[in-house]
Order: C-alpha cells, then structure tokens, then sequence
C-alpha cells in the first residue's frame, strides 16, 4: 500500500510541532509508548506509528490544532473509536493523528423534537443507553456499536443490520458542528429537518474524514418498534435463499433486518454459538420483522408462506424474544467465530443488485479454490451487501497477499455485475486502488475538487479513498476532451 | 438547446462556459417559479433526456433519464404496487405554472411530502447519478444499488442544488412498496399550541404514524374533503399506512391515546382511504394555502407553534402545520412587510425559511433561500466553484 511521500521536512520539525500542539491541547503523546495504540485500526494488516497524537477537548482547541498544523504543512488524521474496518484511521508518518476519544459527553436529549446531541466521541450505542428508558433508541446499528464513535459514523456512514428499513448514518444525522482545516468552524442543519442551502452535511456525512472534522453531531432518535419476530429459514441451496429475498421484497414486505449466511458460516457460527442453525442447510435466512403486534405477526407469517413456496427446508418462527436474539446469537457471533477456525480473516464489503448472488456466489467458490483460501459468506441480503469472510493465516508466507488479491477480485466482480466496491464499511485505503474498477477520471476528478473546496492544501486524510492525488490547482485546468483542450483560444478564468 | 444525449449536453454546457454564455437548465418547466429569478443567455432543455432505463422491483431501484416526467414514473411503479416513500409533491397549481414535474427536477429541488417526517427526503431515496458539470464534463457518482459509501455521496449535494452545480442526466432511486391502506384521524378544535404538543407526543408512541398536520380553521375550509372542510374549526390530522391489519389496530390505539389526553371521543373523526389520499395530497401540494405571498419554514418540530406565533405577530397570516410541527407553510396576507417578518423569529429556534411564491417585484428583492454568512457562505461558494467555476449554470437561482 503506498502513501504519500513522507514529507521530511515536517518530519524535521516534530518536536517544535509537538510544543505547538501542546500550547493549545493538553494532551499531546509523542514518546513511542503512547503512541502506539493509534499505529493501526480496525484493519489490522496495516500499522504506522503517527508523527504525533493530539487529543483535544473542545471545538475551539481542534481548531486550534489544525490550524497549527496547517501551518507546520502536517497532515492530519482524525480518528473517533478506530474501528474502520477500511483503515480509515490509518496514521501517517508525517502526520498528526487527532483523536476525538475526549469528546465523550451527550450534550442534549430533546424528546419533544426526537434527537440527541452528541460529542463525536460518544459510542453509538451510548445514545440509545440515553434514550431507551424512555422506548426510544438510534437506529444505525453497525456491529462495532458498542464501542464505534457516533463521530466515526458520520465519518464512515455506518450501517448496520437495520439498514434497509430504517436508513444508514446519513439518514439519520440532522446536524454536525463542524472545523474546516483552516480552523473555521461551520454548523451544518440542526434539529429541523433539510437544509436550506447545499446540503454539505449529506456530503460530510461518509466523506471519510476528508473534508472537515466533526466536534459535534446531531441525530434522531426513534421510538422502538412494539415487537420483533424473527424467522430461521433454511434452504438446500442458496439460489433458493436468494430467491426468497427477491420474492419477499417483492411481496411488499421491508425487513427489519435480513441476513443470508452460507454453509461455512452456519458451521463457524453454530460451533461458537449454539444459535440452533440447521448444519445440513447450504443457506440459511434470518428475517426479522418489527412493528405493532399484529403487523411483524402477519408480516411474519407471510414471509414464513414465501419461503415454503420457494423449498424452504425448515422454517422456524421465533416464539418469543428470547428465542429470537438466539436466532440472532449466531449471526451477530459471526465473525469471531470464524476468527476461530482460521488464525485471521479477512472481510470484503461490496454490494451487488441481489439478482446476481448466485452468480457471484459462484464465482467467489472458484476464486476460493484458485487462491487455495477458504471462505465464509455472511450477507445482509435485504439491501445486497456481501460480506466474504476470507480466511487465511498472516504467519504463512504469502498468504495476507493472495487474501487481498482473492478481495480484491471478488471486489472486481461486484462492480462488473453492476454493484460497487463498498456498501458500509469505507474505501479507506484499502479499497483506495480499486476505486478505478467503478470510476473513471473525470468522477475521480469531479469528487476531488469538492475535496479541494474544503482543503485546498489536501492536508486532511491524504491516501485515503483517492488513488492518485492531484494538487487543486492542477485539477482546475479545464479538462481536456480527446487528447486536445476544448476552444484552446478562448481565455479561462 | 434541446439535447438529445448525456454527450450533447457536455457539449451544450462546455461550448456555454467557452463562449462565456450562461445557461437556465430546464426539464419539465414545473418549478421555474422557485427559487430566485434566473437571468440567462440561453435555456438548456433537458425534455428529451426522458424514460426508464431500468426497473427491477425486486431491487427496490429504479433508473430514468432525468425529465422523465413523474407521471411515467408513477405510473410504472403504480403497476407493481411500489411508490416513492417520500410523497414527491406537485407544485404546478401553487406555483400556477404549466409544464410537467419530472423525476430530475424533483430531485433537484429535494422536494418531500408530509411522509418526509417518517421516510425521509428526496435526498435519501437519491442513491445515485450521471451529470454534466459546469465545466461542461460529464461524471456519475453513486451507484444503482441502496446501500453504497464508495466515494462522497455527490448526490445528496446535487439534491436541492436547483441545477446550479450540474445537470442531471439520468438518475437513480429506491423505490419502496406503497402501502396497501391507510386511514385519517381527525382531531377537531385543537389550538395551533395544543395540535403541536399533541402531535409531538404521539410520534413518542409505537404507532409508526407517517403524516402529522394541523390545519387553521380558514385553510381546512378550503379542502376538498367534505369532513374537513364543514367542520368550521381548525383540524389536526394524523395518518396511518401500511397493511390493512394494522392500520386497523393502530387506528384503535391511537383514537384511544388521543382521547386520553384529554379530547372528546365526539371531537375525533376517522377518513377512509380515499378522503385521506385527497387531504393529504393538499397539503403536500400546497392547495389549501389562500392565493398571495407563501413561506414554507423548517423549525425543529415542538418549536412550530411558537415560531408561527412570532410570524403571526409580525404579519398577518395563516400557517398550515406539517411534520409534526416541524414545517410551517405561511401564507402572508398581502406582501411580505420584509424578509425579516419571517427569518427574523429563527434566531432561537434555529431552522431557515425559503420563499415559494411571491410576486416578481418580491422575489427580485428577496433572496428565495435562507442567506449564509461567514465562513460557511464561503464554503458554499467554493463548493459552487468545484462544480460550476464560471457561473454557467443557472445564474443567481440560489445565491443572489
């Protein structure tokens, strides 16, 4: 993975870097030791010890900071829980990583108008902690909740597996405080709904922290639904799995949540957990239903009509709600417990239109023995994001390249059956080369000159999400059309 | 300019910027009359970039050149029981312009129906596009599947961006299954106060309520539902969708959560699903709203009474309440007294106002969107920068 050059000059300067730093944060690490819990995140393949940590505590010292390091020429990496599972939160080695950790207060929680104000430290499922006395919760659930940073989320657009229904990050964010790398501070919406002008919140929202850091974040909350009921559908193929997604959505039924698991995964899953999947099943299918009683009750039973129609081989409807989070142990169990029947794996993230899952179901079968590397698939399969889970051991030699170029492939696959690279998880850097597979220049181009309206000096996240960096300036020439300028005599403003 | 093609739209748009020329994109011509006025040398019509490129159902997606007009769309959704969940409205009879919406200019202008409080906005559905910048280049971004996060979400910016930073040439949306039924209660003679408070508290119970208004007593006697329009008071109005068990269920609960907050069971009235299709088409297209000067204000929602009152104080005027009291149509009795009249009272609660229909004179003076300052009018202008760097694309329709 290459990063930008180093930039040895900055690298020169660290320590006067750090006073600087440290005259406006109070807390700066730079001795090896404290630094060495940011050197990787959630994509653990990837380490780098950051030029410096600055943990601020308020809006006003993070603009402080990137201010000064706007004048020092260093890069900045923001980072909320590091939890990025695309290496989103990579450091670099001449950059400063500002961590948002200290920012760990609600600020506001405002029943009457259904939000809450967070500090982007907070972790996702601390806001509905805060809320769900009262039957409230905040629905975007990615299965890091318990620890990922609602700052992180916004970041990253996080999903979840309640996606389909009730929206990812973006459709749940009302407002965010935000600082630009000049310092200046901007608030984008707030408690009332649209933006009254260019929706920059809907683009800051998943930019990857690219664009500015977010220091304060407002989202809406939900009342929980009344009920939930899950069924357990196992089917003898997974075509016939597939086919039910397509039937049931079809039918006018919207899922709470629906996960497709394949026969590696029951297995891994059922040995950790004892969830209760049928281990003869070459798919099963987690359909949850939610709502008033009578509707996730009747909803329920015509899902359950579906899957027997289409040769369900078993189909279990969850009792009560004990038995339903069992259904779910498994599911939500899945990636530790592939975690231990292989020494590291790896998960890939693309989404497909779901008509196509067997045929790219079929094609990573064939990229798994080509690669001589097994694999376990877990999908939400309401909304058609795949998540192989490609096994593979860090200590054999070799082995780490051949599982990215095996992700790499499948990612390839998505795109050309008319799917993208990444449904929730993040370009980061680890999908940054592939961004070609889905667009061509002049999108590429297009994206960075938004990049440039917020960062002119590209000092915010570099390596991340673009292949190739280009200065502003070059990116404002007017593009060139089949080898030649466009009306070459006419002067450009 | 009439261009048939994504690639004669580059050419259309890269000729303008070369010759120093300025553009007023157009498709169906529905909505000319929002936002501010645009001088322009040419019109770009964008009419023949029309129909459905792809529609699978099952996929929850649907793509269409962008002046499809919507009742193509509607129409082929219709036929396989799906719809667009955020209640696209229909401006042409409040703006008293002609011409046909088309799925483009709606999103464009990030247009959403009363159901925007319970399935979000046109933005949310706009998962992904093929556009032409001002500097006359084409570029997609998005994807045509409903989950995606693979580089910015250009379309969220684009949403509401009235065509001043690029032209839509095809676009992609979800899709969702329409409702099988639906049903009204009313609440008779509530205050604006009360209808505020009580609609507030009822979106805090499991009732998945999908529409919340409250309409003054003037404007409910301009409804074409009979029910409504002969209850000489003002009517709140809460709507249930869904399958029809339990809209039946709801509907129970939550006549019964009303009356024990103190209404009476004679004050309640329940509309089938036809009167409900036709009250709440009303309010999303802005038709009980008396002729003259029209604001629409997003406010957060427990904060709507309150603001209308201080507009109320300033000017004459009848507000109609939507999402729960998070969106105030103001319908001013004679001319605005001055933009402040109306912008002035968010100071506190937060929100932005923009002016839908005015009189020229009014709109020329007027900016139609809530003005920014500092940095972050900055930023705006350099985002307008990024797509549009010589102004080509309908001049001055969002900054004056």
């Amino acid at each position: 993975m290459l990063m930008p050059v180093p930039d040895a000059g900055v690298i020169a300067r660290r320590e006067e870097l750090a006073a600087a730093l440290r005259a406006v944060v109070p807390t700066v690490l730079s001795d090896e030791d404290s630094r060495r819990p940011y050197e990787t995140d959630g994509l653990t393949a990837y380490r780098q010890m950051p030029l410096l940590v600055a943990l601020p505590e308020t809006t006003a010292q993070v603009a402080a900071a990137l201010k000064i390091c706007g004048a020092f020429g260093a890069k900045v990496v923001p980072r909320g829980a590091g939890t990025s599972l695309s290496g989103g939160a990579l450091p670099l080695g001449d950059g400063v990583l500002l961590g948002l950790a200290k920012f760990n207060r609600i600020l506001d929680i405002d029943f009457a108008n259904r939000c809450v104000v967070a500090q982007p430290g907070v972790a996702n499922l601390s806001i509905t902690k805060a809320v769900e006395s009262r039957g409230f919760y905040y629905a975007p659930d990615p299965s890091s909740q318990v620890v990922c940073s609602i700052g992180g989320n916004v970041a990253e657009n996080a999903g979840g597996v309640h996606c389909l229904k009730y929206g990812m990050t973006t459709n749940n964010v009302l407002g965010v405080e935000a600082v630009l790398m000049s310092g200046e501070v901007v608030r984008l919406g707030g408690k009332h709904l649209d933006a009254g002008d260019y929706d920059l919140l809907g683009v800051l929202t998943g930019s990857e922290g690219l664009l500015a850091v977010v220091t304060e974040v407002t989202v809406r909350i939900l009342r929980k639904p009344e009920t939930a009921r899950a069924l357990l559908i196992g089917f003898a193929a997974v075509e016939a799995a597939g086919e039910c997604v397509a039937r049931i959505i079809a039918a006018g039924i919207i899922p709470a949540g629906m996960e497709l698991m394949d026969r590696p995964a029951i297995h891994a899953a059922e040995a950790f957990t004892h969830a209760g999947y049928p281990l003869d099943a070459a798919a099963i299918l987690i359909v949850e239903l939610d709502g008033p009683a009578v509707e996730a009750e009747e909803l329920s039973r015509r899902a359950a009509d579906i899957a027997r129609a289409v040769g369900a081989t078993s189909v279990r409807a969850s009792a009560n709600d004990a038995e339903r989070v069992k259904f779910w142990a498994g599911r939500k169990a899945a990636f530790p417990a592939v975690g231990r029947i292989s020494p590291d794996y790896y998960c890939m993230d693309g989404t497909i239109p779901r008509r196509k899952l067997p045929e790219v179901l079929a094609h990573i079968a064939t990229l798994s023995q080509h690669y001589g590397l097994g694999v376990a698939n877990v999908f939400h399969a309401g909304d058609g994001n795949l998540h192989p889970l490609i096994l593979y051991d860090a200590n054999k030699a070799g082995e780490l390249e051949r599982a990215e170029a095996f992700g790499a492939d499948i990612l390839k696959q998505c795109v050309a059956v008319g799917g993208v690279l990444t449904g929730e998880h993040g370009v980061g850097v680890e999908k940054r080369d592939l961004m070609g597979e889905m667009f061509d220049q002049a999108d590429l181009d297009q994206q960075q000159m938004l990049k440039c309206a917020f960062d002119p000096a590209g000092a915010l996240n570099p390596g991340k999400v673009f292949p190739t960096l280009h200065r502003c300036a070059e990116l404002g020439r007017v593009h060139v059309h089949g080898g030649e300028a466009r009306f070459p005599d006419v002067p450009r403003l | 300019m009439r261009p048939t093609t994504a690639d004669a739209v580059e050419d259309a748009v890269a000729t303008a910027a070369a010759h120093g020329r300025t553009l007023e994109v157009r498709a169906g011509g529905s909505k000319v009359g929002l936002g501010n006025p645009i001088q322009a040398h040419d019109v770009l019509d964008l009419s023949a970039l029309s129909g459905i490129v792809d529609y699978d159902p099952a996929e929850l997606v649907l793509t269409a050149r962008a002046a499809t007009p919507m009742s193509e769309i509607d129409a082929a959704l219709r036929a396989r029981g799906q719809h667009l969940a955020f209640e696209p409205p229909d401006y042409r009879r409040l703006l008293g312009g002609g011409g046909a919406p088309t799925l483009g200019g709606v999103l464009a202008s990030n247009l959403s129906g009363p159901r925007r409080i319970a399935a979000g906005a046109a933005r949310d559905h706009f998962l992904g596009l093929h556009a032409v910048s001002g500097r006359g280049q084409v570029f997609k971004s998005g994807g045509r599947v409903v989950k995606n996060v693979t580089g910015y979400d250009l379309s969220k910016l684009l949403a509401g961006s009235f065509g001043t930073l690029a032209v839509l040439t095809e676009v992609t949306v979800k899709v969702m299954p329409a409702p099988e039924d639906c049903c009204t209660v009313l609440v008779l003679g509530l205050s604006a106060e009360s209808a505020v408070e009580l609609l507030c508290a009822m979106t805090a119970l499991p009732l998945d309520i999908t529409g919340l208004a409250h309409l003054p007593n003037g404007l409910a006697a301009r409804s074409g539902v009979r029910l409504v329009a002969g209850a000489e008071c003002p009517i709140t109005a809460l709507r249930l969708e869904g399958i029809a068990v339990s809209v039946g269920a709801r509907l129970l609960r939550l006549r019964e959560a009303i009356v024990e907050r103190g209404a009476r069971h004679d004050d309640t009235a329940i509309l089938g699903p036809e009167d409900t299709e036709m009250l709440w088409g009303e309010i999303r297209d802005g038709l009980l709203l008396p002729p003259g000067v029209v604001w629409k204000v997003s406010v957060p929602p427990a904060e709507g009474a309150r603001v209308a009152a201080a507009i109320a104080a300033r000017q004459h005027c009848d507000v109609l309440y939507d999402w729960a009291g998070g969106l105030l149509w103001v319908a001013l009795h004679g001319q605005s007294a001055s933009p402040d009249s109306v912008r002035g009272v968010l100071a506190r609660s937060g929100g932005h106002a923009t002016l839908v229909r005015a009189p020229m004179s009014e709109r020329e003076r007027c900016p139609a969107f809530q003005p920014l300052s500092g940095p972050l009018r900055a930023l705006s202008q350099r985002v307008k920068h990024a797509f549009d760097p010589v102004g080509v694309l309908n001049p001055g329709r969002m900054v004056s």
